[in-house]
């Protein structure tokens, strides 16, 4: 299998989604890993630098059967995130 | 007594909650293994610190999916007490079975000390034998300790005096400068709703004996039937 992310077999082409998951704290918290680069950048000059968050990526490959987005979504409720403290977005991507 | 801790992949204080429980204060131990179906005939069950499953995705993610957490589940619903210390308490949060949840130290470092907790309820299981406002000391280890939860659920946790301990100054003050890891309110512990289940970052299963530098994890550990007469 190339890099591509399609599986050549039996002369068919099948397209393989993947799935792009941003995983954030959410804005109501504190972020200290993005305070602590903030004022970081702010030493290094980076003066223009008004706030950092830190947050999760996540690249995932499926299996090209049933609804991308559905299935991700519940990966994300059920184990990416933690609803109490973080936000999450994704994207599917057919290449 | 009978008390279980349970064993994850990557716990790491298991030994010293099995040392305490048993040599120290009396009870019958067994370690349960995390892929365990049940926790049938014990009195307490201990979820020991550490790093299960290397802390991968968040504290305590992984381990709420582990069968053992189904039986913690059933065994809190009859009204079994529940002690989750350190990892052990971000996993009960993970699992749903405490309110909130433990995020990274504000100031980011790994904190190994002792510092000191305030008692701020002592008409549960887990704090009956101290007095209101009692100081203990007791260390930490971790590096996500921050406790955090939205407003509503925070209101909730003071109006039912869920928050049993704070970090506090030697003399029982509160201030930021006490307060180790940043958490909301200084939170150091908290109980669910119906006080059978308790978590809290401070380890009192290193506090059991003199050695140590501190007894006042022994109290923590004695569940409400336990007799104190059996205290070594």
């Amino acid at each position: 299998m190339t890099g591509t992310g399609v599986i050549v077999s039996k002369g068919y082409n099948w397209v393989m989604p993947k799935a792009r998951v941003y995983i954030t704290l959410k804005p109501t918290l504190l972020d200290a890993q993005g305070r602590t680069i903030e004022n970081a950048l702010h030493q290094l000059g980076f003066n223009g630098v008004r706030s950092v968050r830190v947050g999760k990526y996540i690249e995932i490959e499926l299996a090209p059967d049933g609804d991308p987005s559905v299935q991700i979504e519940a990966m994300c409720q059920q184990l990416l995130a933690n609803p109490v403290i973080e936000q999450y977005r994704y994207e599917v991507i057919d290449e | 007594m009978r008390a279980a801790v349970v064993v994850f992949p990557g716990s790491n204080c298991d030994r010293d909650a099995y040392h305490a429980l048993r040599d120290v204060l009396g009870y019958s131990v067994n370690y349960v293994w995390h892929a365990e179906p049940d926790l049938n005939g014990y009195d307490l069950v201990v979820l020991p610190g550490g790093f299960s499953y290397g802390d991968y995705l968040r504290p305590g993610a992984i381990a709420r999916f582990a069968p053992i957490m189904d039986a913690v589940r059933t065994f809190a619903e009859h009204g079994g007490q529940v002690i989750g210390i350190c990892n052990g308490f971000q996993i009960l949060c993970e699992a749903g079975l405490l309110p909130g949840a433990l995020t990274r130290n504000i100031g980011l470092k790994f904190i190994c000390k002792h510092v000191y907790i305030r008692v701020e309820n002592n008409e549960t299981p887990f704090t009956r034998l101290f007095r209101k406002g009692e100081v203990l000391r007791l260390p930490i280890a971790h590096g996500d300790g921050r406790y955090v939860c939205d407003e509503a659920t925070l209101r909730q946790l003071e109006a039912r005096r869920q928050t049993l301990f704070r970090y506090c100054a030697p003399d029982g003050s509160l201030s930021e400068a006490w307060n180790p890891n940043g958490s909301m309110q200084a939170i150091a512990g908290v109980a669910n709703e119906t006080f059978n289940v308790l978590g809290l970052m401070p380890h009192p299963e290193r506090a059991c004996e003199a050695l140590l530098g501190s007894v006042d994890g022994r109290r923590i550990l004695l569940p409400a039937t336990y007799s104190t007469a059996s205290i070594r």
